[in-house]
């Protein structure tokens, strides 16, 4: 009896709540769908600490200069959608086909290059196979050469120097060194790693014939536990400098093993900085540890930038800026909407194609045509605590500019052969 | 040569000592409860941070007590309120019990504490290295951790053997009943070795987080091989876990150190082939690259020609 008094006491409530959701729902339909980007990299896993702070970056770069400044063509917002793929490309390539089926029409990623590579040619089959419905990937970090290269595709388009272009940079200033003789190479076991092996080897062997390779490690990608056995290689290998292109957990165990074993060489890196490295590197870190990067930390000259970081930190105190060229992806890709005024990835692709604009740094970044490759200034950064204005992880240590190589020296010719569709 | 060797050995006595820790308590569990424990290097991970947290408060000493006994209070909770609950309705329910929890551990590290690795540090007072060889130190930290892991070795071996409580346990791991109506607890003893074997675990990573660094997927990288130790050194074995473990522990580090590999053993054979073979990527093959999947590959061997494991009693 008491249920079904309390039954009709709800019914009351029903008319209520269908005027409530029809508002909602109305309310809806006037305003305009907000142009959606896929965010597929790991938020969970070995690697989630990345795929988190590449994924606020991103959010908070449209806000900052599209949401909050009246949104892009013309009041609509950007949306980014963050989907995990715990690092693995066949999880990628789920979550792909669950943005696809959503009606997303861009797709952001950059955590590994295995997982770049299988996104990039899933993308390339499902745009041959669905010419209504297709699909543009935004590369903003996975760097193995080959996919603007031998692998290139007209929907791929990568907005980070790829690691050719930086181990070029890396072996000059390495060259630069006279007390540099004996070079020690370690790397994860996937194409990245072996590509950074094979180019250190081959750029060093023509820039300095007297330096010896004494080592060319490979180990499997977030497994090892303990780098400690490969330090003691390392150090009886006699090695003066050490390259890697470790990432993630695997640069933090690396370079802890390292400084704990007492190796006081340089140690030439690609990824040794944020989300938890810096501070974990720290003191004993220091002058130590050098990165290739573009979109250099400190010393800071640009008041857009500045402002910029500054209102990240400000919203979000314990992470920092990491990759600011996902700000470039952003710009490239509204440029291209608004030019074209629509949001066809056919249009926008064709419209980014030799795009030059002026990222948040102050510098021109063009995107050659023919292989959908990024160039800028690329520099070389050293971890220590002077002269730091924009730390990282709050360690009061961040990365100092020691060496730059403007863009016009870092364009190597294009081994792309792109098969290119028709609209 | 010879410092690569001394060094590989010490290195691999650290991991395997760890590796130790891990599999001790686990092992225990499951000889007492007949259940492997998925979410076992969880709490090893919570282990670490846990005690980041305290070491921020009171410095690494007090965490290296108050964190393992956290981690063990909530393991035996675990026990009391969780999967004493589940063991109602079979290994199967419980097996699947600790795979969530697992999980939900991992989660629950990553809501509180971030994605990003923590600054967790060894004392400073062990801020040192203990003796250079051949040019390379020998943290005192990890001096540090051997001799933690033995004593806690000794420590289980005596308690386990010597004293009444462990007695009562060994005999409760194969005649629960009988130590039931005997008047002992039984349930109350499960809990307590529950609750000293998630212990364990959170004390292995207390001493490993500031090695081996402290992230969301340190238990991940840990998981699978202590139950590949525990499969080998055979279930439920003490002594079976500590020599599975040194010997993976050592295995992986001298396999490492090494600089064998496929292309060796073409020159042996006389054999050679074109860079640019269909199969390169196997004929460069070297031993280092493949070291940690070595584990896997004595799982296997182990089960095929002794599938009760190295000093395992029964098979099950």
């Amino acid at each position: 009896m008491n249920i079904l008094k309390s039954t009709v006491w709800l019914l009351r409530y029903i008319p209520q709540f269908c005027v409530t959701l029809a508002v909602f729902c109305g309310g809806q339909a006037f305003a305009q769908d907000p142009i959606r980007i896929a965010f597929i990299d790991p938020q969970s896993g070995t690697f989630a600490a990345t795929g988190e702070s590449g994924y606020l970056q991103l959010q908070f770069a449209a806000d900052y200069f599209y949401n909050d400044k009246g949104g892009v063509l013309g009041g609509r917002k950007i949306e980014v959608i963050a989907l995990d793929n715990k690092g693995s490309a066949a999880d990628s390539q789920q979550q792909l086909r669950r943005a696809i089926s959503e009606g997303i029409q861009y797709v952001v990623s950059g955590n590994g290059s295995a997982v770049a590579s299988a996104l990039s040619t899933a993308i390339e089959r499902h745009n041959r196979r669905n010419p209504d419905q297709r699909v543009l990937f935004l590369n903003y970090a996975a760097v193995d050469p080959i996919l603007t290269g031998a692998d290139c595709s007209f929907w791929h388009f990568r907005f980070d120097a790829h690691s050719d272009m930086k181990m070029d940079v890396m072996t000059s200033h390495i060259a630069s060194n006279p007390d540099i003789h004996k070079v020690y190479v370690i790397g994860q076991d996937y194409s990245f790693g072996k590509a950074v092996g094979d180019a250190a080897i081959s750029m060093l062997a023509a820039k300095r014939p007297d330096i010896e390779i004494v080592g060319n490690e490979l180990h499997p990608i977030g497994q090892v536990k303990d780098f400690t056995p490969y330090v003691t290689k390392i150090v009886s290998s006699g090695a003066d400098a050490i390259i890697t292109g470790n990432w993630g957990g695997d640069m933090v165990a690396l370079g802890r093993s390292i400084i704990d074993a007492g190796l006081d060489v340089p140690i030439y890196t690609f990824y040794a900085a944020y989300d938890g490295i810096t501070a974990t590197l720290g003191e004993a870190g220091k002058n130590k540890i050098r990165l290739v990067h573009n979109d250099y930390a400190n010393p800071v000259t640009n008041d857009v930038r500045r402002a910029y970081t500054e209102a990240f930190k400000a919203k979000f105190p314990h992470k920092d800026i990491t990759q600011p060229r996902l700000a470039t992806l952003l710009q490239m890709l509204t440029l291209a909407m608004e030019e074209t005024g629509s949001t066809d990835p056919f249009a926008i692709a064709t419209a980014m194609e030799d795009m030059r604009v002026t990222n948040i740094t102050g510098e021109e970044v063009w995107m050659r045509g023919e292989d959908h490759q990024a160039f800028q200034p690329l520099y070389i950064s050293v971890h220590t605590d002077e002269n730091v204005v924009f730390d990282a992880d709050n360690s009061g240590f961040g990365l100092v500019t020691e060496f730059s190589v403007p863009a016009a020296d870092t364009i190597s010719p294009s081994s792309c052969n792109m098969n290119r569709p028709q609209q | 040569m010879f410092e690569v060797l001394i060094f590989a050995t010490l290195n691999g006595l650290v991991t395997g000592l760890l590796l130790f820790m891990l599999a001790s308590g686990l092992t225990l569990i499951f000889s007492m409860m007949g259940v492997l424990n998925f979410a076992h290097a969880s709490f090893y991970m919570l282990g670490a941070y846990f005690a980041y947290s305290i070491s921020l408060y009171t410095g690494f000493w007090p965490a290296l007590i108050l964190a393992p006994v956290l981690v063990g209070v909530l393991g035996a909770l675990v026990e009391r309120y969780g999967l004493r609950r589940v063991h109602k309705s079979g290994h199967v329910a419980e097996l699947i019990f600790t795979f969530g929890l697992a999980f939900l551990i991992e989660e629950a590290v990553q809501f509180f504490w971030g994605r990003a690795t923590k600054d967790y540090r060894s004392p400073d007072i062990l801020d040192f290295p203990l003796f250079t060889l051949f040019g390379q130190n020998f943290p005192a930290y990890k001096a540090f951790m051997i001799f933690i892991s033995i004593a806690i070795f000794i420590a289980l071996y005596f308690v386990l053997t010597r004293t009444r409580i462990g007695i009562i346990i060994q005999a409760a791991i194969t005649h629960p009943h009988t130590v039931g109506n005997l008047g002992h607890n039984v349930p109350l003893i499960f809990m307590a070795v529950f609750g000293v074997g998630t212990g364990l675990a959170g004390l292995a990573g207390v001493i490993a987080g500031p090695v081996l660094t402290t992230f969301p997927g340190m238990a991940m990288v840990l998981g699978s091989i202590v139950f590949v130790i525990v499969v080998i050194g055979g279930l439920g074995s003490l002594a079976g876990a500590l020599v599975a473990s040194l010997l993976i522990g050592l295995l992986q580090s001298y396999a490492i150190a090494s600089d064998l590999g496929m292309p060796d053993l073409l020159n042996w054979l006389g054999v050679s082939f074109e860079r640019d073979h269909p199969l390169n990527d196997i004929w460069r093959l070297t031993l280092p690259q493949i070291a940690p999947i070595l584990p896997y590959l004595l799982l296997v061997l182990v089960l095929i020609f002794r599938p009760s494991g190295l000093f395992g009693k029964r098979e099950s």
